[in-house]
């Protein structure tokens, strides 16, 4: 091809791969499209559609006919003391979890700055193990481990004297069984909290720090004017990230409480959700209580996003 | 892993002969200040590594309690070794309670996952950065949105239509790995989307304009210079595509309701739970072996954990 027929098929000097056909881009897109409209946009309005219906076990094979009934789904979820007791849960249950993986993994960040080397490597490595864990695994090892009468917990309490922890069992009680599973999810939450917070100490020049010091400041002044305003881009992600793992939580909750825990007292929105459809066959209920779920994250995503876009990434 | 070490900042500074105005109980000889550093250090680095032990203690017993002998478990035998480790459990859990089985449903929908995932991910993202059209930043904002969507809140309409899909096509509905298979590409692909952007915008256009100089067509391009460019990132996404398909507890446990034979790990895991008679050899023995893949994985892509990416991968 020579070099005029080059030169008069770019007008305006753009890449020639920019310019052939408009539906090129299309085609590409066209499978991860079909999918993601089939497998997530068409079931989120499936999910939207169901919560105004009245849809249970009749409804679904075809013995009762399809009843649209508004809003009422909703209001009997408002009436419904549980459901507030559930969101209770949740949002409390997600606001501990976050506290404690937040200050583990800052604390630990902090500790792996002032480690030699080698050591840092062996405390991230253990870090990975955890973080690694798939959550069914994870529970079943605590679980395990604070067993009534097989578990190494209590009979390590009992050993020291604390003979009324032999045959204890940590999921009989609504405080014990949530602290259970609250401890299993920040062991295998923290450690991104803290690999996260550890890139961000990193990347912070030594001279701002140097320069600080030399200006007189004391080490708690640095730490509060000069390291965390530095941080606040990578704790805003790993605080809106950490919340919205645990809003979400159900694999945890499921295994450790056996569904919920006894008499439902350990439920979260999302075993709650899963069991008034699955197990009690009231599916349009269940859907609406989906559809405040997605809500409640949506709101947090809003929030995730607007923090990564100060953070400085680009679409 | 291989964090910049940090410059210890004391006996530098100190030899520097400059006079900073350092406070006055600062003042000491060179050897006292030396000396004190390194009770330090030790003290800071003991810290860190009864912290790593602590995190993988979890880990540790897992194992332990697969390898001990089930007459050493069943009597509450909690000491930390055991001086005769027998793989009856892992036999036991393989061959008599047809794990092996779980295990290859396990790797058979993770496979198809990753490969059609990456596939469309990649697609897409070449469309996503080599193009330029009007709607290209609002699907990628649908992107990362998509990211957050909470899928559990998904698990009813997408019950419903993989009934609907298996009432014609039996293979993708209820009760066959299909129907996982098809949910998780679509949970799979926002993220692969979103990681691979990165690595084919990274290509530079002068190679396009190059293959497009020796006559090979968009596609071509595509297939042959593109994909084979950004294999490292097709790697990492894959990677991450199988963890998340792996790791899944809810779709398995909704979708595969009677049909014994197309169980996967997380639910046969499960059905190892027996009220008051579990047998934790054989949980310990399957947990391994569900966590081991993971965690392999997980060293492969401990690089890219840090740069906020993990955050999307955790069940």
């Amino acid at each position: 091809m020579s070099a005029p027929a080059l030169t008069a098929r770019r007008p305006g000097g753009r890449a020639p791969g920019r310019r052939r056909g408009r539906l090129e881009p299309w085609v590409y897109l066209a499978p991860a499209l079909l999918v993601l409209g089939a497998m997530l946009v068409y079931p989120l309005y499936q999910l939207v559609l169901v919560s105004f219906f009245d849809y249970r076990q009749a409804q679904v094979s075809g013995n009762a006919p399809l009843r649209f009934i508004g809003l009422d789904n909703y209001r009997s979820l408002a009436a419904d003391p549980e459901f507030w007791s559930v969101l209770g849960n949740t949002i409390g249950f997600a606001a501990a979890c976050v506290v404690c993986t937040l200050l583990v993994g800052g604390a630990l960040a902090v500790l792996a700055t002032r480690l030699t080397p080698w050591v840092r490597t062996v405390m991230f490595l253990a870090a990975l193990g955890a973080w690694a864990t798939p959550a069914v695994t994870g529970s079943a090892v605590w679980l395990f481990l604070f067993d009534p009468s097989l578990g190494l917990v209590n009979q390590v309490l009992a050993g020291v004297g604390l003979e009324g922890f032999a045959g204890y069992s940590w999921t009989y009680d609504r405080w014990t069984a949530f602290g259970l599973v609250g401890a299993e999810v920040v062991w295998c939450s923290f450690p991104f909290v803290m690999v996260t917070l550890y890139a961000g100490i990193q990347a912070i020049p030594t001279e701002v720090v140097e320069a600080a010091r030399i200006d007189g400041a004391s080490t708690a002044r640095i730490a509060r004017s000069v390291l965390l305003p530095m941080l606040r881009p990578a704790m805003m992600i790993v605080t809106i990230q950490s919340i919205i793992w645990d809003v979400k939580i159900f694999t945890q909750i499921y295994i450790m409480t056996g569904g919920g825990g006894i008499a439902g007292q350990n439920l979260v929105l999302n075993v709650y959700g899963y069991q008034q459809a699955f197990a009690s066959d009231q599916y349009g209920l269940g859907s609406a209580i989906g559809v405040v779920t997605t809500l409640l994250l949506l709101g947090i995503t809003l929030l995730y996003l607007r923090s990564l876009r100060r953070s400085g990434e680009v679409l | 892993m291989n964090g910049v070490a940090i410059e210890e900042p004391g006996p530098t500074r100190h030899a520097a002969d400059g006079t900073p105005p350092a406070p006055p109980r600062a003042v000491r000889t060179k050897r006292g200040r030396r000396s004190g550093g390194l009770v330090r250090r030790v003290r800071t680095d003991a810290a860190g590594l009864l912290v790593a032990a602590a995190v993988a203690f979890p880990l540790y017993w897992m194992v332990l309690s697969a390898l001990k002998p089930r007459a050493a478990l069943e009597a509450g035998d909690a000491t930390p070794y055991t001086l005769e480790p027998s793989l009856d459990s892992f036999r036991r859990v393989l061959f008599v309670d047809g794990f092996g089985q779980y295990l290859l449903n396990s790797v058979l929908v993770a496979a198809v996952v990753v490969v059609l995932s990456t596939l469309c991910a990649f697609l897409a993202a070449v469309a996503l950065t080599r193009y330029r059209f009007r709607a290209r930043t609002t699907l990628l904002v649908m992107v990362l949105v998509a990211q957050m969507v909470p899928v559990e809140a998904l698990t009813i309409p997408l019950f419903f239509l993989m009934r609907n899909v298996g009432a014609t096509v039996p293979a993708l509905g209820l009760n066959h790995l299909g129907s996982l298979m098809l949910v998780h590409l679509a949970f799979a692909i926002p993220l692969a989307i979103w990681m691979l952007r990165g690595f084919v915008a990274a290509v530079p256009r002068e190679l396009e304009e190059a293959a497009w100089l020796d006559g090979a067509s968009g596609f071509t391009f595509v297939t042959r210079v593109l994909f084979p460019l950004v294999a490292p990132g097709v790697v990492a996404c894959s990677i991450f595509s199988f963890i998340m398909t792996w790791n899944d507890f809810l779709f398995a446990r909704t979708f595969i309701i009677s049909a014994q034979e197309n169980q996967t790990l997380p639910i046969a895991l499960l059905s190892f739970f027996k009220p008051d008679e579990n047998d934790w050899g054989g949980i310990m023995a399957g947990s391994v072996l569900m966590t081991i893949p993971v965690l392999v994985f997980f060293l492969f892509v401990q690089r890219r954990l840090v740069s906020g990416l993990g955050g999307a991968v955790k069940g």
